[in-house]
């Protein structure tokens, strides 16, 4: 493997339930596992009892034995505000932190520790940065990251601010069901429309894509970025503990272990739901108490109906944008662990009146179009030259404007980039400041549109009223991030614009995360990486020390052998350095020039070996560790 | 002629140039397009500017790709459909179509007041008679009351408001074929006072066009609600 040639970008699906990384190996993408051997890494933070940062798998446990101490399903506060997380409180045990003030990112407490919901998602994607990083034996700083399809400005910005608290320079953001239909249309270079309809563990996206020679082009999207299999377990979380109230007569519903505990047991019936007709519920309770019942296929997807029946709307109306019916649909694509409950694909099958297709592993094509994304952007390779995603921006944008209004100036289902320019005056004689509040969504009024931010145009040149004229650009981006501009035309100042995020890390604060850990995370991996090849370094010239006493040594021309121990001298010149390139470099160029006296050694191994000595009289048993040519004595 | 988009010689983006949406494709300003081509060069255009294609390219690539793939966006999404088309074109000419409507609305919404939308003569009586049909329909939702007759008598003026609709985009596009007529002979001195009846007219018909597709809006939604 080359380890300084190749700098590797990610494809990496940060979902609510569980994370992925992935990487184009040739022509095909495939999941990178993590040190457990395992592909999915639950998007899991906890903390242990030494206060140390546990993630994925091994955190899993802290949800069930100290609930407090552990988060999951952070996703769904990714961009919001404390008013819009009510409902969410509810249903999920995120403890807020007590001194969190209103119109401030959200602070979750994890043990006696506060994150806001980016920081956690960091720590996931840092996880999945290290597991590309052990994986690859080098440094990952690159990534293409998914996001729902519906996600707002405000939920793809704190996305992208994660990557970057987690060391990751984030090259695009990618739409997940969009990044599935690239995985989908990878092998098959066919045309036509192909529906992807992606039910996560947190949210719906319903995506119509035409495929033409290698275009992907999105023609509508739709979605709800709180609708998940996260909903169906709250239900049967809610059930059971009606029915622990009813039956047993205790009130578990503040009891966060027990709760975690029936979790655990509906997660499981869920599943098992998806290919046997009944699943058992048994948790334990308190005072040798339990709770068991039996749950049939039929009354769970009675239970579910409501939850599963709120996707028709987004699809529906989907269609409609789209300017599109069923009949002309030539395939659809499911995505998303939720779709394997039987319902689900026969509510898809219904509304599309075509089988969909479900040869696709539901919970990896996210991560594997991922990839394929960021192989595109590094420069891709004939197998990806001739494809292109042109994707759309889910939501309108909008202007408010006198009484309230929405001015839409940038229409959903837009291609990105697409740009809109408006203008501005004053009101004022001398006025030198124009607010504007810029917001997204599809209602008429200011106050059902979501809130992206206030922008403050400053340093207008002082004129009378109405005579000044600001010309604002406001452009979404392929990642579907808003950008503005603006210029005052009679002066040609460019007009200073001062950014409120309504929801959202100002650049300061991210860059304030980021120093804590991701400089640290890029220093522990570049130390890593100078240990280890100072080791290799040691072995070789141990190697080399020992070398020198055989025949072969002898063997080697005067011009060989001085170019051998030049080479010699300048690794062990640089090998206890800090410089990682050097010493890589050194070992490389050193293994090279022995490769011949390594090979003169073999031959007078075996021979020695033939006359009958021993083994350990040939000098060999100190065989370097290293898989350099020295050590290529290994019989097998 | 098609606006430079990139280097011919080393295929590198350049700076967007002011140009109008036609000229960004190197189609004339005309109306009846050829969606296919305009397709066509969309996807064409996509391949070399979309910023997904600089991923590797400088800061400075990167943002002219950005600027120009938005702006080929705004274009296309412009020129495919046949309404915006008009719009776009009648903009271009000088004409602000959605001004008036748009400062009365603002001005209806911050008063308080009922916007008044001018009613195309000719259809004053229907409309007048439809509103109080919709009216009472309304009413008699809210009772949760249920008149068969009432909701056949809707239904059937709206078929005929759709009629009306597409018979409106019908006139549309003789009017297309007029006005490209006029650019086809572009360089004949007489055609001006032509070319302002004619983009007049258009006006006329675009308006009419939307108060009939905003009132089959409202109908509809008393008809589902």
């Amino acid at each position: 493997m080359n380890f300084m040639a190749t700098d590797y970008i990610v494809g990496i699906d940060l979902g609510t339930t569980n994370s992925l990384v992935a990487y184009m190996q040739g022509d095909s993408p495939v999941v990178i596992p993590g040190e457990d051997g395992l592909n999915l890494v639950p998007s899991v933070v906890a903390l242990d009892e030494k206060n140390q940062i546990i993630v994925g798998n091994a955190a899993r446990k802290y949800l069930i034995e100290t609930p407090e101490r552990a988060v999951y399903s952070i996703k769904r506060l990714m961009g919001r505000g404390l008013e819009d997380v009510q409902d969410e409180l509810k249903l999920f045990p995120f403890q807020l932190a007590d001194d969190l003030q209103p119109g401030e990112v959200l602070r979750i407490k994890i043990g006696e520790r506060t994150y806001t919901p980016p920081e956690i998602s960091a720590l996931v994607l840092r996880q999945l940065k290290r597991n590309a990083e052990r994986f690859f034996g080098a440094p990952v700083t690159q990534a293409v990251i998914t996001v729902p399809a519906y996600f707002n400005d405000a939920q793809r910005q704190a996305t992208k601010d994660a990557g970057r608290i987690a060391g990751l320079n984030v090259l695009r953001l990618v739409n997940e069901p969009t990044a599935a239909s690239l995985a989908y249309g990878l092998d098959k270079k066919k045309n036509g429309i192909v529906v992807v309809y992606d039910l996560g563990g947190g949210t719906f996206d319903i995506s119509i894509l035409k495929l033409h020679d290698g275009i992907f082009e999105v023609i509508a999207t739709n979605g709800d970025t709180h609708l998940g299999g996260d909903d169906i377990d709250n239900l049967l979380i809610s059930i059971a503990l009606d029915d622990i109230r009813g039956d047993v007569g205790l009130d578990m519903r503040r009891n966060g272990e027990v709760v975690a505990r029936i979790r655990k047991a509906v997660i499981e019936a869920k599943i098992a739901l998806s290919s046997q007709p009944s699943a058992k519920l048994d948790v334990d309770l308190p005072n040798g108490k339990r709770y068991q019942r039996e749950i049939t296929l039929e009354v769970f997807e009675r239970m579910i109906q409501s939850i599963v029946g709120r996707t028709v709307g987004p699809c529906k109306q989907a269609l409609k944008d789209a300017g599109l019916k069923p009949e002309q649909i030539d395939e659809v694509v499911l995505v998303g662990g939720s779709t394997r409950i039987p319902a689900v694909r026969r509510l898809v099958e219904d509304l599309f009146q075509r089988e969909p297709r479900t040869d696709l592993n539901p919970d990896e094509v996210v991560a594997l179009g991922a990839a394929v994304q960021a192989h595109i952007l590094g420069g891709g390779s004939e197998v990806t030259q001739d494809m292109l995603l042109l994707d759309v921006t889910p939501l309108s944008l909008g202007i408010e404007v006198a009484g309230g209004v929405t001015d839409k100036i940038i229409l959903r289902n837009s291609t990105v980039p697409a740009s809109a320019t408006q203008y501005y005056t004053t009101q004022v004689d001398g006025q030198t400041n124009v607010a504007i509040h810029v917001l997204q969504g599809e209602r008429e009024l200011a106050r059902d549109c979501r809130s992206l931010a206030r922008f403050d145009l400053k340093g207008v040149p002082p004129m009378p009223a109405g005579l000044p004229r600001i010309e604002v650009k406001f452009l979404i981006d392929a990642n579907g991030i808003l950008r503005v501009s603006a210029r005052e035309q009679r002066s040609g100042q460019e007009a200073e614009i001062d950014v409120q995020p309504s929801y959202g890390l100002t650049d300061e604060q991210v860059e304030n995360m980021l120093l804590e850990s991701y400089d640290n995370a890029e220093e522990d991996f570049r130390q890593r990486q100078v240990i280890e090849a100072r080791r290799e370094a040691d072995t070789i010239l141990t190697a080399l020390v020992k070398a020198k006493i055989d025949y072969a040594w002898q063997e080697l021309g005067n011009d060989e052998r001085r170019n051998v121990e030049a080479l010699e001298k300048s690794l062990i010149a640089v090998k206890d350095g800090d410089d990682y390139h050097a010493i890589r470099d050194g070992i490389d160029k050193l293994n090279e020039a022995t490769l011949r006296l390594a090979e003169l050694m073999m031959d007078t191994a075996v021979s020695t070996a033939l006359k009958g000595k021993a083994m350990d009289d040939a000098d060999m048993q100190e065989g370097p560790e290293a898989g350099h040519p020295m050590a290529k004595a290994d019989f097998e | 002629m098609r606006a430079v988009h990139f280097c011919n010689a080393c295929g590198k983006v350049q700076p967007p140039v002011p140009v109008d949406y036609f000229t960004f494709f190197g189609f004339p300003r005309k109306l009846n397009l050829d969606t296919a081509a305009l397709e066509k060069e969309f996807y064409a255009l996509s391949r070399k500017l979309h910023p997904d294609v600089f991923g590797q390219a400088d800061d400075q690539e990167r943002a002219w790709s950005l600027e120009q793939s938005s702006r080929l966006n705004d274009a296309y999404r412009a020129l495919k459909d046949p309404i915006k088309r008009t719009e776009y074109l009648l903009k271009l000419e000088g004409i602000e179509l959605e001004e008036q409507s748009k400062q009365a609305t603002e001005k209806a919404r911050a008063t308080g007041e009922l916007k008044k939308q001018v009613v195309p003569p000719d259809l004053l009586e229907e409309v007048f008679e439809l509103n109080l049909q919709l009216e009472e329909l309304r009413m008699q939702k809210k009772m949760g009351e249920d008149d068969p007759a009432l909701i056949e008598e809707i239904s059937l003026a709206k078929l005929a408001l759709e009629e009306k609709h597409d018979a409106l985009l019908h006139e549309l596009k003789t009017q297309w074929s007029e006005w490209d007529k006029i650019m086809d002979a572009r360089e004949n001195e007489g055609t001006e006072s032509g070319r302002r009846r004619i983009l007049d007219q258009m006006v006329d018909v675009l308006n009419r066009r939307n108060y009939l597709r905003n009132l089959v809006r409202d109908v509809n939604e008393v008809l589902v609600n």
